[in-house]
């Protein structure tokens, strides 16, 4: 085991190794796992804002749908209001409508019996006048006494 | 067992399991004492080896790497770049594009040379024998060249950075002016703080070679024990994967360190 030119030889191999790889091995190397460990923390902040904004948005939309809800709710109710007004709208019209049909058929009644009676009255004073006719046809003159005879019609 | 035709004694099978191929400038092969300039071709051979299929494997990796969702390997690979990656950030404040390529370079490549441990110790050298090769050691980190040419070019570094960030000035006053602060002590502060400047690499090379070395002798021992070896060798290489990593580990965070302290004032 003596010290020879081994010594030399094996400096020489090990400072060609040394240059490759600082040359050639050591920076690729590292520059990729560097960049993959930026990209996956790029990853990670990324996922954790997603995350996040998931969130949100499952918040906001929770919010739009009660706001939705209520709002459903509150057209609801004035339908209901308005179907009840409009019920008791037609309710009144019918029932003016029934009175107004009502009062024009007794006022029609009425007139349709004061037309009866005063074509019973004439009926009967056209009687009372053909009664009295014949019965003064035998003592007076028709032309003389119509005046008193109209005046009777008149009275009735 | 190597099969030589020879008669096989325990401390030659040992023997021959701890030899080297060399190759010399001046003796050419197996050369018995060639002096300095000798290569462990084996240790070498196998070093680089295991330093190319890291950084090949490395490479494709990143070529291919996608910023999105990874495959499996690439999760991998990824794994352990965040792993060295976050060592050094513990430990590393200052701002320098080496320091984390070079912890990662060391880890790995420290880690697949000591895992050429746990490869049965006569696999590969028999193999080598049936084409010819006489000697094989297969574990790069158990020669001490490998180990040491390692630790000083961190050493190299210690200085460069200490140099550089600090001034010539400052590595001379690092050494001389503490740990006491006066002129009368510049002495005694060289002598303690040469001895620990210089004990970094030693202590950095030679811990990682005694303890894979260590290792490597056991499994050769266990080797020796005939049948015996079958329950005995899968505790120890159990045992064993946990050395492998953590001396990889603990070079490649003492380097981490060294560098740290280079780069700060104290």
């Amino acid at each position: 085991m003596n010290i020879n030119a081994t010594l030399i030889g094996q400096a020489i191999a090990f400072a060609i190794f040394v240059w490759f790889c600082m040359k050639y091995v050591w920076p690729p190397l590292l520059d990729a796992i560097e960049a993959r460990q930026k990209k996956i923390a790029d990853g990670l902040t990324q996922a954790e804002r997603a995350g996040k904004d998931l969130e949100l948005a499952q918040a906001k939309a929770a919010d739009k749908l009660k706001q939705a809800k209520a709002q459903a709710a509150e057209i609801i109710d004035q339908a209901n209001k308005r179907r009840t007004q409009i019920v008791e709208e037609a309710k009144n019209e019918a029932e003016t409508e029934r009175s107004k049909i009502i009062a024009q058929g007794e006022a029609e009644v009425e007139a349709e019996r004061n037309r009866a009676r005063e074509e019973l009255r004439q009926q009967v004073a056209v009687l009372a006048i053909a009664g009295a006719e014949k019965i003064i046809k035998r003592t007076i003159d028709k032309e003389a006494n119509s005046d008193i005879i109209d005046k009777l019609v008149a009275e009735l | 067992m190597s099969g030589q035709g020879e008669a096989l004694t325990s401390s030659s099978y040992i023997q021959h399991h701890l030899t080297n191929l060399t190759w010399s400038v001046d003796g050419g092969w197996n050369a018995h004492d060639a002096g300095f300039w000798t290569f462990h071709v084996d240790s070498l051979l196998v070093a680089v080896g295991l330093g190319v299929l890291f950084l090949w494997l490395f490479r494709s990796v990143a070529k291919y790497s996608t910023v999105g969702v990874p495959g499996k390997l690439q999760c991998f690979i990824e794994m352990v770049i965040d792993f060295v990656d976050e060592n050094v950030k513990d430990t590393f404040h200052g701002k320098n594009a080496l320091i984390a390529p070079l912890a990662l370079t060391i880890f790995v490549w420290v880690f697949l040379m000591n895992l050429m441990d746990l490869v049965p110790v006569d696999l590969l050298p028999i193999a080598a024998q049936t084409i010819g090769v006489p000697y094989l050691k297969v574990v790069p980190t158990t020669d001490l060249n490998v180990t040491l040419g390692m630790s000083l070019s961190v050493f190299a570094l210690i200085i460069y950075y200490t140099v550089k960030v600090k001034g010539f000035g400052g590595f001379v006053k690092e050494l001389t002016m503490q740990p006491f602060n006066h002129w009368a002590f510049i002495p005694v502060n060289f002598l303690l703080e040469s001895v620990t400047l210089l004990a970094k690499p030693v202590s950095l090379g030679l811990r990682l070679f005694g303890n894979l070395y260590a290792g490597e002798l056991i499994f050769i021992l266990i080797a020796l024990l005939g049948y015996w070896q079958l329950p005995l060798y899968f505790p120890w290489a159990v045992f064993h994967i946990l050395i492998i990593v953590l001396q990889a580990f603990i070079f490649m965070m003492l380097t981490i360190v060294y560098m740290s302290m280079a780069h700060e004032d104290h």
